[in-house]
């Protein structure tokens, strides 16, 4: 570690003290600001983001939230932050580790170092007050904190940031975020233009004033790096690849939602869903659609469930416990074949879990949480462009299918921000408006095609349908089913649906060759991480490649073929799993990650799996580790593979 | 009868000159046991359908799970028979989406005022204009005899087979305790003048209109109502013009209470009297903001739409 007394000066502005500064240009940096809850680090980050973004990088910002609201200041648990990825080619995921970060006190550093989150030879911009605090804790803390640090090779430079903000304003704690920020600007040269404008934008809802004094501590920042910090990294623009936009997961389910012509989310307060019911809450009525805060979970899905019944498709918006609470009238819509959609931002389970979380451990309640055989859809959008694409097929299958269609994303996409190509939206992704010609003479409430189970929606207003549906097993006319046969008639039916679905979608693309020895299978929001991997692995001659799934239920066609080209599969999931190996843990009674169970009773292919819940996003360094791991294991056992 | 039109969002429909008679609305055969209180309801509910000429394909029955629930399926009209507890929220999702259909939601005390409690407690909030019928029997009958929330203390059942232990809940005092419920009604099954004259009240009414409905269970509960059934003089008829007023039973039921159905105070003090049993509106007040009106928003069409998400797409462009 290399701890600097005290920032230098690289002296007088000019050529002379540019000429003494370093400039590291790189292909990609990760920046994190971390402080206390309520200090606004979550602000500085979105607004560098931003202006990255909008200056041509590849970008990808991660939250850094603590479990708790107000957490007490200057303890680990409570860092709260964002960490932005930058990279001359677009940004697919968060990445591996913090190359450069700002630390508003070292307690919430420090918890950065103890995840692993921070670079071996990261730049740490530190405040420095709490070194020469009049509190003997405090400074004890600093000092104990500063010897755990130096077990690594970190440069750590100290920064008066709050005796330079006191310079301007009386309360620096609100503040300092902006001198952060010129920090930052100053290093990786953002245009400053882009940059007050964007603060402008953020504080559109405040005061002139308020954005005043923050700009001119942007500005105060901005110039006391460029006098004291002898670095400067520069990482060039990504490509340019048409028109973007730029916004986080869920703003792009709410936007997709829209864009699906749906007009009812009914939800229920739960992290990490509800800032799409926020986003919705603002803007959707001015699309004719509204947000119902129903009274509870249950409620929530319930009248979605009736409003897809009245004619309109309807979405309800959740995260694990919220789903297990829906399970009742999941199993009701699918027995009455009620168009719906259902969103689940998965989060650490089991229970309360890990409510700001990402994992990917909702697949087989989403898939097997309703009782008796209830035959429905499952989509996962892999990155944060498909969470708005997502909606628009999700309400379309939905209604051509009259199935329930659930949309798992996790709490990385929900908070992740990244630009991508800006969607054009269209008519025909929109609902067809009701339609209330009279039901011909004669059509049933289910006038099951015998071959494909679908049949034709009747919806109220309709004269001549009249039908009253049921969650009670029913015939084709929707009667109560007394005799034996229709009960098992009716399940086939619903459950061909799904069938015709898998036919009518394609095998997955393989990414990287389409043979070789390992092939990793991946779902959900892992793409980007796992994609990079791959490329890392197969720089170094590695024979793997990934193929990422969509559509879990039914799952996408082909599968097997393509496992078959492979020595080795392995899904690649952020759930649980038993490690081989492990105290009592054999072939048999390993508990397996969730997508591998599945492509394993589907293709009868020995599926491996390599999970973990670290609650956070998988690191592509990790991955590489893994598949390491696997293919050592392929080429070093006896066995080998299992394909053969 | 003259035309009956229904103004819907995207078309009209204007039905030929048609009368709709009781039968028009008859649906399967009622398979509740005979003598079973539901059959009168029934009843009632086609003659209040053909009374207000209801079209029946914009009409629609939600329903949860028990005996009484069966109702939607013989009826011939849109029904929707769900699961347990949950009629109202389906039925808030109807209205919402839909305030051009009438809707009906009927329940059993087992529904309501238990597994769906919570959903009923915010119904009343919301205020959707719905009829909102609860069949109270006092006991679960699908199930076999089981105590129910407004069973009476110490009746025995298959649960509690030395007695209820509790005292029973009283769904009127619930209903009008919660801010914003607007109708609040009693009537019962084995007066049938009365009940229809109430459903037709609830009808009218803007707003949610709760009917507790007292039905007898021949089976599992024939004593719960017994001294009401037998003894007119046990019951209080509630009157005022704004409430019911069935004049062919002032022979039979003496005690006619003068009730102002929009004094609230005076409804709370009816609803918890041990007594007698009050028969009538005990609360209307057809001012409570009603939440599908409150939530209307303007509509949009498709090309609209698509013209706004691209200006909000502007609002992310870089």
């Amino acid at each position: 570690m290399h701890t600097e007394t005290e920032a230098r000066p690289t002296g007088e502005a000019g050529a002379a003290g540019a000429a003494r500064r370093k400039l590291l240009s790189v292909a990609e940096h990760t920046i994190e600001i971390v402080s206390d809850a309520g200090e606004g680090a979550q602000k500085c980050g979105q607004i560098f983001g931003a202006v990255s973004a909008k200056m041509g990088n590849g970008v990808w910002t991660v939250e850094i939230i603590p479990a708790e609201i107000q957490p007490p200041p200057r303890v680990p648990e409570g860092a709260s932050g964002y960490r932005i990825r930058i990279g001359s080619q677009p940004v697919t995921n968060w990445g591996d580790a913090t190359t450069l970060a700002v630390a508003f006190n070292e307690q919430v550093l420090l918890a950065r170092h103890r995840l692993d989150a921070l670079a071996p030879d990261a730049v740490l911009l530190v405040e420095n007050k709490w070194a020469t605090d009049e509190d003997p804790d405090i400074r004890a803390a600093w000092e104990s904190a500063m010897s755990e640090l130096s077990g690594r090779e970190y440069r750590i430079v100290p920064v008066p940031m709050e005796e330079q903000c006191l310079t301007l304003v009386d309360n620096p704690r609100k503040g300092k975020n902006m001198f952060a920020l010129g920090m930052l600007a100053c290093i990786y040269d953002r245009d400053m233009d882009r940059v007050r404008e964007q603060i402008a934008y953020a504080f559109r809802k405040k005061s002139e004033e308020i954005y005043r004094s923050n700009v001119a501590l942007l500005e105060l920042g901005y110039a006391w790096a460029g006098e004291h910090l002898d670095f400067r990294i520069e990482v060039e623009p990504a490509p340019s690849s048409g028109a973007l936009v730029v916004m986080n997961g869920n703003e792009a389910l709410g936007l997709g939602a829209i864009a699906s012509g749906m007009e009812l989310c009914a939800m229920y307060p739960i992290t990490p869903a509800t800032s799409v019911s926020h986003y919705l809450s603002e803007v959707f009525e001015r699309f004719g659609g509204i947000v119902h805060q129903a009274e509870d979970e249950i409620a929530a899905v319930g009248v979605a469930i009736g409003a897809s019944y009245a004619g309109k498709v309807a979405f309800t918006i959740t995260s694990g416990p919220g789903l297990a609470l829906k399970t009742e009238f999941l199993g009701l819509a699918v027995m009455t074949e009620m168009p719906l959609v259902v969103v689940n931002v998965q989060r650490g389970g089991p229970s309360t879990g890990l409510p700001t979380k990402v994992e990917q451990s909702d697949l087989l309640a989403a898939l097997f949480g309703q009782t008796g055989d209830a035959p429905h859809v499952i989509i996962a959008p892999a990155t944060i462009e498909e969470c708005f694409h997502v909606m628009v097929t999700a309400r379309r299958i939905a209604e051509a299918f009259r199935t329930v269609v659930i949309v798992l994303s996790d709490a990385n996409l929900a908070t992740g921000v990244t630009p991508f190509a800006r969607p054009k939206p269209e008519v025909r992704w929109q609902a067809e408006p009701l339609d209330l010609a009279p039901v011909p003479d004669g059509q049933k409430a289910y006038q099951w095609d015998p071959r494909t189970g679908l049949s034709p929606r009747v919806i109220p207003g309709q004269p001549g349908g009249m039908y009253t549906v049921t969650g009670l097993s029913h015939d084709e006319g929707s009667k109560v089913a007394y005799s034996s046969g229709v009960h098992q008639h009716s399940s086939a039916m619903r459950s061909r649906k799904l069938a015709v679905l898998q036919s009518l979608l394609s095998p997955p693309p393989v990414y990287g060759e389409s043979k070789g020895d390992l092939l990793v299978v991946g779902w959900g929001s892992t793409k980007g991480a796992i994609e990079e991997a791959v490329d890392r692995a197969r720089a170094d001659g590695l024979q793997v490649s990934s193929t990422h799934l969509r559509f879990l239920s039914p799952l996408e066609p082909g599968l097997k073929k393509i496992f078959k080209r492979f020595r080795k599969v392995m899904t690649v999931e952020i759930n649980y799993s038993d490690e081989p190996g492990e105290p009592f843990i054999t072939d048999e009674n390993r508990r397996r990650g969730q997508l591998s169970l599945l492509l394993r009773s589907a293709t009868l292919v020995d599926v491996d799996c390599w999970t973990r819940v670290p609650g956070e996003p998988l690191r592509p360094g990790s991955i590489v580790e893994a598949i390491r791991s696997q293919l050592h294991h392929l080429h070093h056992s006896p066995r080998g593979g299992n394909q053969s | 009868m003259t035309a009956h039109s229904v103004h819907l969002p995207v078309l009209e429909l204007n039905l030929e000159d048609y009368e709709y008679e009781m039968s028009d609305y008859e649906g399967a055969r009622a398979r509740w046991c005979p003598g079973c209180g539901d059959h009168s309801i029934l009843t009632a509910v086609q003659r209040l359908l053909a009374a207000e000429q209801l079209a029946p394909e914009n009409t629609v029955f939600v329903s949860g799970i028990g005996c009484s629930s069966r109702f939607p399926h013989y009826l011939k009209t849109y029904g929707f028979h769900g699961i347990h507890g949950r009629a109202l929220p389906i039925a808030t999702g109807i209205r919402l989406h839909r305030p051009d259909l009438t809707v009906f939601v009927v329940m059993g005390d087992g529904d309501c005022t238990s597994i769906g409690a919570g959903h009923w407690v915010h119904a009343l909030r919301y205020n959707l204009d719905l009829v909102v019928m609860l069949l109270d029997n006092g006991i679960y009958g699908l199930t076999k005899q089981q105590t129910s929330p407004t069973t009476p203390q110490g009746f025995r059942s298959n649960t509690q087979p030395r007695g209820s232990w509790l005292p029973a809940l009283n769904p009127l005092q619930v209903a009008l305790g919660v801010t914003n419920t607007s109708f609040v009604a009693q009537t019962a099954e084995w007066v049938p003048a009365h009940l229809y004259a109430t459903l037709r009240a609830a009808r009218q009414h803007r707003g949610l209109s709760f009917v507790r409905i007292l039905q007898r269970c021949p089976v599992y509960s024939s004593a719960v109502y017994l001294e009401a059934v037998q003894k007119p003089s046990n019951i209080n008829m509630l009157v005022h013009d704004d409430g019911v007023v069935v004049h062919e039973l002032d022979k039979i039921y003496t005690n006619q209470v003068a009730h102002d159905p929009h004094d609230l105070d005076a409804a709370r003090r009816i609803a918890g009297a041990t007594d007698r049993v009050n028969l009538g509106v005990l609360f209307r007040d057809g001012s409570k903001p009603r939440y599908e009106e409150t939530r209307r928003v303007p509509p949009r069409t498709q090309a609209e739409r698509v013209a706004l998400i691209d200006a909000e797409l502007d609002r992310y462009a870089i």
